[in-house]
Order: structure tokens, then C-alpha cells, then sequence
């Protein structure tokens, strides 16, 4: 049986591996072995304190508004570590653990939020779409790209990111329809963190379970812990290798829970209390990998300490780096409209710089 | 050669492209099997195949969603909206992805998308399908907006705007398109985008229009002839942006000018084309420009229809107005 087939969402099944005591739930395995667990522990902490920094340079005004992603980094790491170079990525605005993973600098991550476009130019060969503010409007792209890669004969799968708002949106609908009609190799990533800003998941549809949705649209869908690292790791492998193999879309739900706030603009005190964060503390997906890798021999606080500070490291050298880029030319804001800048455009320019003179 | 209409043009157009280049792919309702609800893609997915020519679930914004990514993988997609008035659910998708996405990455991902609908009035249709809406579109940054007026100029504007690496909205004059029939090339050319037509020359006073207005102000000005009144007609083609040099150029000369559009008055492309006369050609004006349009109402159904559309007396009466000014 496949994982959708065991945990079909109408039997009101979770996938879970990892607990949050970090040992297995018993007749799993883990998916990979524990010194690969370890680097992608890393990751997640690595992710976490670059979501911290940026949080902090918002409140002393070296970052505009931030979508910090705290809490759900096993989303981001398990599910991206199982996408392969080349293959398409349509994020929302909070994935700075996927962004970073596929391989888009954090140089180059953070000159976004800090306001230069230039920021959402990922490397060559780095499929990663910019963000996309509109909610919901991006699981369409994700269709059409994995479309074409279908069409050229390419393996190539494409994956979107987005959250439990965002099934409420026309377009996701759109998009879960188009791709079940027409098979096309794409993820269908929904980190349901529980709020979309500060309406609850409860409100946002009476559907029992959002992975549900996709048997309406003719395909599969599985709920997993998405607080769960090994859980994401390898319900997003079915789904990718299904994909890749012309087994068309899947959608996974991932279970997981929001402890910032919506952005750097929001307060979260105003919709919901200690006591509804409370439960889902001991649930982080970071406690139960550093219980897992304890019992293994490969963390401890020493563990815990340098890994810190050898990522605060690279990360200031990137935030310096950032801030070291200067204040775009003028020509930038105009000549990348188009490939070729229109007649009125070069006219605005030319009046814009007589005005800056 | 054979003459052909703009429907059988465009048909045309989008076979010998699709031929050339397999990354043009069609996508719509209806535009497969059925080859499209006015035929424009007759018989292209029997030659092309279904990956290529595809229906779609009924689902504007889906279609166009879905077209932008394609493009922006890689594809040459032409997206069919079936009628103007149901482009309205595509404006998110165009408005907060298509136009911006080469700008906001800097030229790392681009959208080389085209997407067709047939619009304007005149034809006694349902409700929302006899609209105008290109002046919301040409008001959006990083889309370039094209009307044919005849089935020469729709295959080479086709052409242009297919191979054009950013997006182009091509909005096709339905009332016209089966009313004009003229020798159509077999073979590749191309009509650039952001160059108006002199469909003729004159002295008297120059007359703008685009689409299905272009053959109103033509019958105008063949019965203007006989008051004397000599009128150059330059058909814009591109509506975003707009050739205002040929324009200005024109107004130099003749000192006088009017515009046409369908669309409503207000806020209407031919305020536009005012502002842009008023910077470049105010001293040559021997009288204000005039503007020969819809109104600020719904478009009519059928019975009331002939009095909103602009017709050769009302162009004539405009053309009188000014050169009489």
C-alpha cells in the first residue's frame, strides 16, 4: 500500500514517524541515517536563527515587514530535501527554509525583505519563483511549469508552498482542478499553521481535513505531522517520486503551527492566548530532533552551542554582505518592464533623472 | 494569395507559428475539438495534438494562471479568453504576476505569454460579451496591449506578438471578424507592436481610431469627401504603448484631430491620446481635440445597441466640429 492508500484522509489518519519525545513511532524506520539527520538538524536551526535575525532587524529598521516562518521548519527542510536541482519551486512569502535549501543565497534572500528586487533573482538553474503576496494565486504557475516540463519529456516536478488561508482562494481551486484533469507533476505543499493572520483554521473551512481536497479533484491527498521532519521527509518523497514517474499531483497537508506572528506588522495577542500556544510547545519540531540525535549519541548542549555559533556567523557575514549592496541606479526600477524599454518608458526615465540631478 | 478574413488570418498565423516553433502551445475552452466558439483555432489540434492544443476546464483565472507558468518554463503559450467580459477574473493573474514578473526578478524569470480574446460590439450579443476594456489594460505596468483593424494587419500583429519575450494582451475586433476579406500572406511576417498605421493620408484633420472603429471612420471620411474634407486615418495597432510620435507627427500637419474607441468615455484611451497630443503638438492644435466614444454606461443589448456604439455620423459630426472650430 501506498502512503496516500494508508493514510487516506478520509480515514482520518496523520502520518507520523518521529514523535515528540524523538523516538520512532514503532514499525517506522528512520529515513535516513543519523549523521545525514544531523546535518539536516543543522538546517532546521540554521533556519530558525536566520528567521530570528531577521525578525530583529525589522524591530531596528534594517528589514521591512518579515513573514517569519518559527515553528515550521520541518516543513520547509523535510520536504525540500527531496526535490532535486532543476526542478520548479512556487513559494508563498513564508519559506525562507525552502528558499535557502534549493539554493537561492542568504545574501540574496534577505535583499528582498530588505526592499531591493534584486533579491528575488534566484542563481541560474535555481528554479525558485519569486514570492507571491496575492494568496493562493500561485499553485496555477506550479501547474503550468510542471505542464511544460511534461510536454518537453523533462522528470522535472514542480512544487508549490502555501497555506490553510490559501485553500479558501478561487485559484487554488483552480489550480487543484487543472492539475488533477491533466496529470501534471506537481506538489501540492499546504503548511497549515493554523492561522491565516488571525483567523483560526476552524473558520477557514468545514472540511475535516484540508488533504481531503484533493480526492474531490480526482487525485491524492495525505495529512502528515508536519512538525514531524521524517514524516514530511517521506510522504514529500512518495509524492515526488509518483510525480516524477507520470503518476501525476498529490497534496500534502502538513500539520504544523505558526509561534510568530503573521508578519513583523501583526500581534498575534490580539486573536489568541497562552493557552492555545501552549499544547503545541512541546510539539516544536526542534525539541524532538535534539532528543532523537541525543539518543544517538550526536547532540548535546556543546553540539547545540557551536552549531549556533557558527551559524550566527555565516549569517552576519551575509547580512553584512546585504547591506553592503548600494541603493539601486535609477534604470533599474524601468529598464527590466520589459526586454526592451518602450518609448514612453525611456521618456519617464529621462524625466525622472532630470528631476534627481 | 488568398483572401481571407480575420478569423481564417489569425488561424493562419497561429498554424504557420505553431508549425515553426513547437513551443507555442494553445490553451482555452472550446479551442481544441470544437476549434474554437468563432473557429479561430479550427483545425489546429487534429495538426497539433491535444498536448498542444488543449481545452480547459471552464476557469479564466485557471487559464491564465496556468499559461503563466507554462511560460515562464520555458513555453510560448497563446491562452484563449473566449470573450472580454470574462477577462475580468484573468486581471489578478495579470495584473499581479504576468505584467510584473520580468521587473520584480530582475530578467531571472520572464512570460512570454500571449492571450487572445475577442471583444468590442456590434454584434446584438448577450450581456458582457460586446465590451472594451483596453484602457484597464493598457493601465497596467508590463503589458502591451494589440488590436488589429483587419485580417492583413491581425496576422502580422499576431505574429509580433507571439514572438514578443514579454506578455501581449491581443484583443481581436469580433464584429469585423468575418466582415473583411483581403489577400493574406502565406508565410512569415510580421507587423511590429508600438508602430501605428497611416491607413491614409490627409490634410484636413487627423483621425485616430483602432479596432472595429477603424472601418466607421473610413466610411466617414468617404463621405466627407464631398464637404471637401480631406482626413487622415491612422489606425493605432498597438494600444499600449502608444506610437505617439505618428500621431503627433500627423497632428503637426493637419492641426486638427479626433478619436474613436468603443470603450467608454471616461477615462477612455482617447484621454490618453490627448494628454500625449497636449505634450507634443498643443501649438499645432487649431482646435480642441475631440472624442468620438461610448458612454459611461453598460453596453445596450441588442435593441438599443446602435445608439451607443460611435458611427460615421457621429465621426462626421466631430470632424465637422473641429475643422469648423
Amino acid at each position: 500500500m501506498t502512503l496516500t492508500q494508508e493514510y487516506h484522509p478520509l480515514k482520518g489518519k496523520r502520518l507520523e514517524i518521529l514523535r515528540p519525545d524523538g523516538a520512532l513511532q514503532s514499525g517506522f524506520k528512520a529515513p535516513i541515517d543519523d549523521q545525514e539527520t544531523l546535518k539536516l538538524y543543522k538546517r532546521i536551526s540554521f533556519t530558525r536563527l536566520v528567521d530570528q535575525r531577521c525578525l530583529s532587524l525589522q524591530r531596528q529598521g534594517r528589514m521591512g515587514t518579515y513573514a517569519p516562518i518559527w515553528g515550521q521548519e520541518a516543513c520547509q527542510i523535510g520536504s525540500a530535501y527531496q526535490l532535486q536541482k532543476g526542478d520548479w519551486v512556487f513559494p508563498a512569502f513564508r519559506e525562507v527554509g525552502v528558499t535557502l535549501m534549493m539554493g537561492v543565497p542568504l545574501k540574496t534572500f534577505l535583499l528582498y525583505w530588505m526592499g531591493n528586487e534584486i533579491g528575488s533573482r534566484a542563481p541560474e538553474g535555481v528554479n525558485v519563483m519569486p514570492v507571491s503576496i496575492p494568496v493562493g494565486t500561485h499553485p496555477l504557475h506550479a501547474v503550468g511549469a510542471a505542464w511544460a516540463a511534461k510536454l518537453r519529456g523533462e522528470k522535472t516536478v514542480a512544487i508549490t508552498y502555501f497555506g490553510d488561508g490559501a485553500t479558501s482562494e478561487g485559484d487554488f481551486h483552480e489550480a487543484m482542478n487543472f492539475a488533477g484533469v491533466f496529470n501534471t507533476p506537481t506538489i501540492f505543499f499546504c503548511q497549515n499553521n493554523q492561522y491565516a493572520i488571525s483567523v483560526p483554521r476552524s473558520l477557514q473551512t468545514a472540511s475535516e481535513t484540508i488533504a481531503q481536497k484533493a480526492i474531490a479533484y480526482g487525485f491524492d491527498g495525505i495529512q502528515v505531522d508536519g512538525n514531524d521532519l521524517f514524516a514530511v521527509m517521506v510522504a514529500t518523497k512518495e509524492a515526488v517520486d509518483k510525480a516524477r514517474a507520470g503518476g501525476g499531483p498529490t497534496l500534502i497537508e502538513s500539520v504544523t503551527f505558526r509561534f510568530g506572528p503573521h508578519t513583523t506588522a501583526d500581534d498575534p495577542t490580539k486573536y489568541r492566548t497562552e493557552k492555545e500556544i501552549e499544547p503545541w510547545k512541546p510539539l516544536d519540531p526542534i525539541i524532538r530532533l535534539q532528543s532523537y540525535l541525543k539518543t544517538k549519541g550526536l547532540w548535546n548542549e556543546e553540539v547545540e552551542r557551536q552549531m549556533t555559533e557558527e551559524s550566527q556567523k555565516e549569517i552576519d557575514q551575509a547580512v553584512k554582505d546585504a547591506e553592503a549592496v548600494p541603493v539601486p541606479g535609477v534604470e533599474e526600477i524601468f529598464k527590466y518592464v520589459f526586454a526592451e524599454m518602450t518609448p514612453p518608458l525611456k521618456e519617464q526615465l529621462e524625466y525622472l533623472k532630470s528631476t534627481l540631478a | 494569395m488568398a483572401k481571407l478574413n480575420m478569423v481564417e488570418a489569425i488561424n493562419l498565423g497561429l498554424r504557420e507559428e505553431m508549425d515553426k516553433d513547437n513551443r507555442v502551445v494553445v490553451l482555452g475552452e472550446d479551442v481544441g475539438k470544437e476549434g474554437g466558439v468563432f473557429r479561430v483555432t479550427d483545425k489546429l489540434q487534429e495538426r497539433f495534438g491535444a498536448d498542444r492544443v488543449i481545452d480547459t476546464p471552464l476557469a479564466e483565472s485557471g487559464i491564465v494562471g496556468v499559461a503563466f507558468g507554462m511560460a515562464v518554463n520555458g513555453l510560448r503559450p497563446v491562452a484563449e479568453i473566449q470573450f472580454e467580459g470574462f477577462l475580468y477574473p484573468c486581471l489578478d493573474q495579470i495584473n499581479s504576476h504576468i505584467s510584473r514578473i520580468r521587473n520584480r526578478s530582475r530578467g531571472r524569470f520572464t512570460c512570454p505569454l500571449v492571450i487572445r480574446t475577442p471583444y468590442g460590439g456590434g454584434i446584438h450579443a448577450p450581456e458582457h460579451h460586446s465590451e472594451s476594456p483596453e484602457a484597464i489594460l493598457a493601465h497596467i505596468p508590463g503589458l502591451k496591449v494589440v488590436i488589429p483593424a483587419t485580417p492583413y494587419e491581425a496576422k502580422g500583429l499576431l505574429l509580433s506578438s507571439i514572438r514578443d519575450p514579454d506578455p501581449v494582451i491581443f484583443m481581436e475586433p469580433k464584429r469585423i471578424y468575418r466582415a473583411i476579406r483581403e489577400e493574406v500572406p502565406e508565410g512569415d511576417y510580421t507587423i511590429p507592436l508600438g508602430k501605428a498605421r497611416m491607413v491614409q493620408e490627409g490634410k484636413d484633420v487627423t483621425v485616430i481610431a483602432w479596432g472595429a472603429m477603424v472601418r466607421e471612420v473610413l466610411s466617414a471620411a468617404e463621405q466627407l469627401k464631398a464637404e471637401k474634407i480631406d482626413m487622415e486615418i491612422i489606425d493605432l495597432r498597438t494600444i499600449s504603448p502608444i506610437d505617439i510620435e505618428t500621431i503627433a507627427s500627423s497632428v503637426r500637419k493637419t492641426g486638427r484631430a479626433v478619436i474613436v474607441h468603443e470603450a467608454p468615455k471616461t477615462c477612455g484611451l482617447g484621454a490618453e491620446i490627448i494628454a500625449l497630443i497636449n505634450e507634443k503638438a498643443l501649438l499645432s492644435l487649431q482646435a480642441p481635440v475631440e472624442r468620438v466614444t461610448g458612454f459611461d454606461i453598460p453596453v445596450p443589448l441588442a435593441k438599443s445597441e446602435h445608439y451607443y456604439l460611435p458611427n460615421p455620423k457621429r465621426i462626421m459630426m466631430a470632424v465637422r466640429k473641429v475643422v469648423n472650430f
